[in-house]
């Protein structure tokens, strides 16, 4: 492999692409050219580096320096000054007060943030993701040669359940048992499938996986299949990420040649062949068993359970399916052991989760930390206080099936386990921050319109509930509310949760019961007086 | 490819390439309709009939399934599709305002497309850009953080560029 004497990143996060990354990526190329530089640095985009308040960033290694906002007129005198003449180019540094998580850490060195703690987005954002041997060189494959010339798939599974790791999808299932299933189901073909179609609304943590290191879910789900006795899998990416299915395609086609995907891996017996999977925009995909629907070609609605996709799966075979936040942490826990994974996180739920901060904030974007860690520290620390110092009124999370989190549970700690205890759910990371001029019925209204119209229909209580649901938060809204709607919307929460054949049905009504029981004062403000205490609803 | 000069053959034509591209198998349906609903602009009925025929599913199916997806259009749409995210984060952020200026300077409702075929407007469920809301993305075109104020001057861009090209 060649080397270089330097290494240049320039960020490519939507942020950065936005800001003009490709016109700067463009203008470095062009100048270390003109230079003569190509043989001695080289120069990559890379994912998600970290938060993006000086974006678009250069980084240039060994030396770490960190500049930014970086406009294509600066790109001369920052390729002169510190690739030609070695010294840092002054007055283009980013600050390292502007400057979080990850990136103010590498500046630095030492620990004067709390640095996010990054398992499965160890390598986005400091390797170049198109580049498998980059990958290598960060210790890339190594697990999965341990795995397959040194355990069994029952030490595999048993590892993985010694490591406590649970499914970050949403519910929190213990991935070393749901493994143990397909493991245990009759049957010469198996699949495993990886679930990349995130489709939460306020979720965008798989994207950044895939785009920054999709080298880490090929790995990941070589090593399920493996342990499960699949020798085919899928990754069912959701349409509108193509940048994540070219970057999954052409890894894809590097480890064939690297000898890690194919036929016959590490000269074993075991052949893995993986296949990419556009979906073509549907919310209900992401729920494994319309997942497995659409990838076999039909409308994707899901089926009625059990059987479960782990004995009666893809094309009728027994089928693995995880998320790709999930099976990102696989190769970090074969490399490191399930010790060293215990050690991150709570002792019910090890390990990090990837949050993506969005809202009233100073700081949106995406972080990993250590399970456990409390709203009112995200908001503080990684999210930089509340936007335009506002107070904090609540956060969804998980997207729309997420909970509606009031300001009085914001010191529970983020684990599967206290938050169940606390009534509200995790789900899939995403934590819509807002403020006091947040309107909860009108919260409540965008997220039901989500629900009727991402509802497949299948089934009468969720395509008939979320409309009715709709309609009736619309009336409250326009002050045509009666205290008996509001009894109403409480049933049809409950009867959304009981009756709704599929996950998306049954959590569908949460937001409602949520807002009912923490904010009901609100509501009935709406019903009552006619009044939008916030402001924000149109009365009529 | 426009509208008007989308006739039978040229119809016939992209399906059999495409079906040609992946396999005649229906478990490639979606990724079939998908390239073809790419190169046509939407799925016309005789494209439908056609795929039918040679994957060998009833039309029904590829009726159903197309109507079932976002990104598969059984109407004509547009020159431009403009995408607007009505999801919750770009909602608190300031969403709707840039939604009612997007319509009242179009004069489209959600779902429609202008007189001359030049706009489509749909709203759409969350595009995972949550970071830089409100989203508008237009054709394959993103913009993130936008503000009523802007609407004009994005939508502009779009005007210029295919009086100059076409």
């Amino acid at each position: 492999m060649k080397t270089y004497r330097s290494m240049v990143l320039v960020s490519s996060d939507e942020q950065s692409i936005e800001k003009g990354a490709n016109e700067v990526f463009a203008a470095l190329q062009q100048e270390i050219y003109k230079k003569g530089l190509q043989d001695e640095v080289s120069i990559s985009m890379v994912g998600d580096i970290g938060r993006h308040d000086a974006a678009p960033l250069v980084i240039v290694y060994p030396e770490a320096v960190i500049y930014g906002p970086i406009k294509p007129e600066d790109v001369e005198f920052l390729v002169d000054e510190h690739l030609y003449k070695g010294r840092i180019a002054a007055g283009l540094q980013a600050s390292v007060k502007e400057l979080s998580g990850r990136i103010a850490w590498i500046s630095a060195r030492r620990n004067t943030l709390p640095a996010e703690q990054r398992i499965v987005l160890e390598h986005a954002g400091l390797i170049d993701p198109d580049n498998i041997e980059d990958y290598i060189l960060h210790d890339g494959y190594s697990a999965l040669g341990k795995v397959i010339s040194e355990l069994s798939p029952q030490q595999v599974i048993a590892e993985i359940k010694a490591s406590g790791l649970r499914g970050r999808g949403g519910a929190g299932f213990p991935t070393g048992l749901k493994w143990s299933f397909v493991q245990k189901a009759p049957g010469d073909k198996k699949y495993v499938i990886c679930n990349a179609d995130e489709s939460e609304p306020g979720t965008f943590k798989d994207r950044l996986i895939l785009e920054g290191d999709p080298h880490n879910v090929l790995e990941a789900m070589a090593i399920a299949a493996y342990a499960v006795g699949a020798d085919e899998g899928y990754i069912y990416i959701r349409g509108e990420y193509a940048l994540a299915k070219n970057r999954l395609i052409k890894a894809i086609q590097q480890a064939e040649e690297f000898g890690f995907l194919g036929n016959n891996i590490f000269e074993s017996d075991f052949s893995f062949k993986v296949h990419v999977h556009s979906g073509a925009g549907a919310y209900i995909c992401g729920e494994e068993t319309a997942l497995i629907e659409s990838i076999e070609g039909k409308r994707g609605e899901p089926r009625a359970r059990p059987p479960y996709p782990t004995t009666v799966g893809l094309f009728s075979k027994p089928t693995l399916v995880n998320n790709v936040e999930t099976l990102a942490n696989i190769p970090a826990i074969f490399r490191n052991g399930a010790d060293w994974y215990q050690k991150f996180g709570t002792p019910s739920s090890p390990g990090t989760k990837t949050y993506t901060i969005l809202g009233h904030v100073n700081s949106t974007g995406l972080i990993e930390v250590p399970m456990g860690i409390t709203l009112r520290e995200v908001i503080a620390i990684y999210a930089k206080g509340m936007r335009n110092g506002a107070t904090f009124k609540l956060a969804q999370t998980g997207g729309s099936s997420g909970s509606v989190i009031p300001a009085s549970l914001q010191d529970t700690p983020m684990d599967f386990d206290s938050f169940e205890k606390a009534g509200v759910s995790l789900g899939s990371g995403a934590l819509l921050i807002c403020d006091n001029d947040t309107c909860v019925v009108d919260l409540a209204i965008s997220l039901m319109n989500f629900f009727r119209k991402e509802s497949c229909g299948k089934c009468n209580p969720c395509r008939i509930g979320t409309q009715r649901a709709y309609e009736t938060l619309v009336r409250i809204s326009k002050g045509k509310g009666t205290l008996k709607d509001l009894d109403d919307l409480n049933e049809l929460s409950n009867n959304l949760y009981t009756m709704s054949n599929c996950g998306l049905g049954q959590t569908s009504g949460t937001p409602i019961h949520d807002i009912l029981n923490h904010f009901r004062a609100e509501v009935e403000a709406h019903v009552r007086l006619g009044v939008c205490p916030t402001g924000v609803c149109e009365m009529m | 490819m426009t509208i008007e000069t989308l006739n039978e053959q040229t119809v016939r034509e992209v399906v059999r390439e495409v079906v040609k591209q992946y396999e005649a198998n229906p478990s490639e349906l979606i990724p079939i309709l998908s390239e073809v609903n790419r190169r046509l602009g939407y799925l016309p009925d005789k494209a439908l009939e056609e795929i039918s025929n040679l994957v060998k599913t009833p039309k029904s199916s590829v009726l159903s399934v197309s109507t079932f997806y976002h990104m598969l259009s059984t109407k004509p749409r547009g020159k431009h599709v403009i995408q607007f995210c009505e999801s919750a984060p770009c909602h608190v952020v300031g969403g709707r305002e840039v939604w009612n200026r997007l319509k009242t300077y179009l004069q489209l409702e959600a779902g429609e497309t202008t007189p001359d075929n030049e706009w489509s407007l749909i709203t759409t469920s969350c595009l995972g850009l949550c970071g830089i809301g409100p989203v508008v993305v237009i054709d394959n075109d993103v913009y993130g953080n936008v503000t009523p104020d802007q609407v004009p001057e994005i939508l502009a861009k779009y005007s210029n560029s295919q009086g100059g090209a076409k």
